[in-house]
């Protein structure tokens, strides 16, 4: 690896949005006391700081993913302080526990929490500078701070036409308290606006530094071998032979595997397959899903699951029922597949660590490496990048703790790249989940009761102890023992992120019961874009598409009549429906089907249009229609549906992760697929705007593809399809 | 060592000629703007053009690229003035992760080369290998056909507004300034 930058060079040139977005994360007290002749920046809280020069720096505590996190943020502080977003220097926040999500209490990306989560904070830290800047000129002119307004990044006195730049008052708004503050309610300048994006530019020519492109210098570049069997480890190993090849530095022995210390990737991956290594294959040695499905049907005839929805008397009514539905519906585990495959380079020294990686939990990065290395909170240091993706992968930290216990072995900074094969083998997967879901029908056909079992793996089990590590280290009281009741009440039998969307069945049915039983395979899993719903909207959508044909009904009015108390549903369904021509012809050999589901706190619906040729689907196109609340960028939540759409689409079509004999099946994007621009339907995006508070849409738009789909293919064909990915082979 | 033309500029690489163009650009010469995402060609993140024809660069020796002419996303400006596949790219507001999306511009760029008012089934002939698992495949079809209404607007030649033609020797190594 040949490197010109010095080290302060590579920090400081980074990343750029606009003005210029730096690695290295100067805080505000940091900056002040390296720089003791410079006026002291404006920094009233965590979340910006406005330098003499009217630079006003947005501390972003979230991630970036593709999300439009960035531009979102922006928007929220620029509302407030009476600013134009696409004038903020945008900073990625340090792990930091002042970044902590409000509710998660961890600093983390996901959950489509983002958006809810920063909507009061970001807003507020606006306005209190705000309030400080008109307070600092009011006292400047000696005049009433009612007289006094903010606009455009100034003060100004309309009696007087006196203005101030925010950057000349900084010093005296520095001194003043803070004060407390009202948040608007109307009349929004930014907030509900199609801002474009803030990081394209650096998008778009090659200068966004991800985790993989950052280059610290003297780093060495390491490729690792690992088991065959996710949870193996190693026996012994023989690198006599990779040792000689050129460019190879060290051959080292981490909890993961063999890796294999180079100049770059190439020399580390091309000498990493003459590594011979004798494996312990552990637990998962002879397991394989097709199996696992065996073992999901089995338990769901023995029935012996824990009840977590009861409502009327469902077991009676299935008694009593003229004729019962029954079908079974099973998702097989995926894999996140993010385009940046994962990495991370860390520089541990005696008495420091720091890491560069793209994390979607910093905050657990930091925990974790604490654990490795025993250091103080203070000395380790976890540099936000870009991310290439994330879907959830990210919040495993496994390739931060290669990087660091292999920098700490060789005493000098070294970043792991993951093969592609890497990532689609060793990597945690969304659960694989069966249900089995009954409906008890009179004899007209209408639904009585709705009965449904569903049996996966608890995520809590594996992420679980990390997150409550995170969690609670170093929080205050009250926040440990409010969250670690939540956490330990999710980990144990009740995980709701296995059946949640199935439990909170919106439909208005008399009697509806939801059994959980948890099966841990002791495959590695981890939260996949939409979680739970992903395969349990699946099931609950198809289901109702079954009894709506049962009934003889058509299924956007058998929708909508259970959805009668349900607005928020109703809206989105009659939307979405209504914008694709429900009811109206389609063209010949093309066929409509429609979901909704309720996710994170938005609802969403889809009508899908399809054809079908041979054994081949084909979706023609896509209607989406959304309620988020309130919309504080209808561009990005366009942007997440289209995405979402073309994710859900790819796992409803062709993504399988199976296993045979404990070892993944699949190793790339040929066996493996995305769906690629010629197979991209037209995708028409519709939002449903209200002043409901705002939720997420990074997740929401996934679960309802699946369904839609394959509820058209019914209408194309006749077969209901009830196992991911669809297939009419 | 092997000489290369990379973006207009004769570049002098140390690396075996059995390594990928890919590894050569980002671990050598540090240009990490090409990306890599699967490592054998399925994916086009690591699109670069060779002589004006998209290239996957992550199965391509760098020892058969020597005496041809290579344009990475680096290069794609000319004169610093963004490619109009670049202007559509951020009006539409195009990349979401923006991992892809290099190798989304180069393939974009060399189509409109070739055919600048691209039919939507050119787009998905010349743009069907490069992946994008943020799904921003509606909005590229869009900006491709934004870029070559912008071009035809301003009388732009897309066949010659990719990057510096001709080569020039490599610039000499200029020591970082520190920061007063």
């Amino acid at each position: 690896m040949t490197d010109t930058l010095s080290r302060r060079t590579l920090l400081r040139a980074g990343l750029a949005v606009g003005g210029g977005l730096l690695l290295e994360v100067s805080l505000p007290v940091a900056q002040a006391a390296g720089k003791p002749a410079s006026p002291e920046p404006f920094a009233p809280n965590a979340f910006l700081r406005i330098d003499p020069d009217d630079t006003v720096t947005l501390v972003v505590a979230r991630v970036e993913m593709g999300q439009g996190t960035v531009t979102m943020h922006a928007q929220l502080l620029a509302e407030e302080l009476e600013v134009d977003p696409a004038s903020l220097r945008v900073e990625f926040a340090p792990a930091d526990r002042r970044y902590d999500h409000p509710d998660m209490g961890i600093q983390l990306t996901g959950g489509s929490m983002s958006t809810p989560g920063s909507w009061e904070p970001y807003r507020h830290a606006g306005a209190t500078a705000r309030e400080m800047l008109r307070e600092a000129a009011a006292r400047t002119w000696d005049v009433p701070k009612a007289e006094c307004t903010a606009e455009q990044g100034t003060v100004v006195h309309a009696a007087t036409g006196r203005r101030l730049r925010y950057g000349e008052l900084v010093e005296k708004a520095a001194r003043l308290s803070v004060p407390s503050v009202t948040l608007k309610t109307k009349d929004f300048r930014v907030v509900g606006q199609s801002v474009p994006r803030l990081d394209s530019a650096p998008k778009v020519d090659g200068s966004a530094i991800f985790g993989i492109d950052v280059r610290v210098p003297d780093a060495l570049v390491a490729v690792v071998v690992r088991c065959p069997v996710p949870g193996g480890s190693v026996k012994s190993f023989d690198a006599t032979e990779a040792r000689t090849r050129p460019g190879v530095l060290h051959v080292v022995q981490i909890p993961s595997g063999i890796a294999v210390v180079a100049k770059t990737y190439w020399h580390a991956l091309q000498a990493s397959r003459a590594v011979s290594v004798e494996w312990d294959e552990g637990p998962l040695a002879g397991f394989s899903t097709d199996a696992l499905l065996e073992t999901h049907r089995r338990l769901l005839r023995e029935g012996k699951g824990v009840r977590v929805r009861d409502s009327g008397q469902a077991d009676a009514t299935f008694g009593k029922a003229a004729r019962i539905l029954e079908a079974e519906y099973s998702a097989p585990f995926l894999a996140h597949a993010t385009m940046e495959p994962q990495n991370a380079t860390a520089h541990v020294t005696d008495s420091r660590c720091d890491v560069w990686a793209p994390t979607q939990g910093p905050g657990m990065a930091k925990e974790q490496v604490k654990r490795v290395l025993c250091y103080a909170d203070e000395d380790i240091h976890i540099h936000q990048t870009w991310l290439g993706g994330g879907f959830g992968r990210r919040i495993s930290q496994d390739y931060i703790l290669e990087a660091v216990h292999l920098s700490k072995a060789l005493s000098r900074p070294v970043k792991v790249v993951w093969s592609r094969e890497d990532d689609m083998r060793h990597s945690p997967y969304r659960p694989a989940a069966t249900h089995r879901v009954e409906g008890a029908l009179d004899e007209a056909g209408h639904v009585l009761g709705w009965r449904h079992t569903v049996v996966s793996q608890s995520l809590f089990s594996e992420v679980g102890q990390d997150y409550v590590g995170a969690l609670l280290a170093g929080a205050p009281g009250f926040v440990k023992s409010a969250t670690a009741s939540l956490a330990i009440n999710a980990m144990g039998s009740k995980d709701i992120t296995s059946f949640e969307g199935v439990d909170s069945l919106p439909y208005e049915l008399p009697h509806v019961a939801v059994d959980f039983i948890r099966h841990e395979p002791g495959v590695p899993v981890m939260f996949w874009r939409s979680v739970g719903h992903s395969h349990s909207a699946f099931a609950t959508e198809s289901f109702v598409d079954e009894l709506a044909h049962a009934a003889g009904e058509d299924p956007v009015d058998f929708r909508r009549q259970r959805l009668k108390y349900q607005h928020r549903h109703r809206w989105v369904l009659e939307l979405a429906a209504e914008k694709a021509g429900w009811g109206t012809p389609t063209p010949p050999g093309v066929f409509r089907g429609v979901a909704v589901h309720q996710s994170f706190g938005t609802w969403c619906a889809a009508v899908a249009e399809v054809s079908v040729e041979g054994t081949r689907i084909r979706v023609h196109r896509v209607v989406m229609a959304v309620d988020c609340g309130r919309v504080i960028n209808p561009n990005l939540v366009q942007a997440q549906l289209e995405g979402a759409a073309i994710f859900g689409l790819s796992a409803a079509l062709g993504q399988r992760i199976s296993l045979q004999e404990g070892r993944v099946q699949q190793s790339n994007f040929h066996d493996y697929p995305l769906l690629r621009m010629n197979e991209s339907p037209r995708i028409e995006t519709h939002i449903r705007f209200n002043e409901a508070p705002p939720t997420g849409v990074g997740e929401p738009g996934v679960p309802v593809m699946a369904p839609a789909v394959a509820n058209a293919v019914f209408a194309a064909t006749g077969r209901r399809l009830r196992q991911l990915p669809l297939s009419l082979g | 060592m092997l000489k290369l033309n990379i973006n207009g500029i004769e570049r002098e690489v140390d690396a075996p000629e059995d390594m990928p163009l890919l590894w050569a650009l980002r671990d050598v010469l540090g240009m990490t703007g090409t990306k890599f995402g699967c490592g054998m060609a399925m994916c086009g993140a690591c699109t670069v053009q060779v002589d004006g024809v998209p290239t996957r660069s992550c199965v391509m020796p760098v020892g058969t690229m020597v005496g041809r002419r290579i344009t990475t996303i680096e290069g794609l400006a000319r004169d610093g003035q963004p490619h109009p596949c670049q202007r559509a790219w951020m009006e539409l507001s195009v990349p979401q992760c923006g991992y892809c999306q290099s190798g989304q511009l180069m393939s974009a760029s060399a189509l409109l080369a070739t055919k600048p008012e691209p039919s939507d089934e050119d787009i998905d002939a010349a743009m069907s290998g490069n992946l994008c698992r943020c799904g921003t495949y509606p909005r590229i079809r869009s900006a491709i056909h934004r870029a070559a209404e912008l071009a035809k607007q301003e009388g732009i030649d897309l066949a010659r507004a990719i990057g510096a033609p001709e080569a020039r020797p490599e610039p000499q190594p200029v020591s970082q300034e520190e920061e007063p």
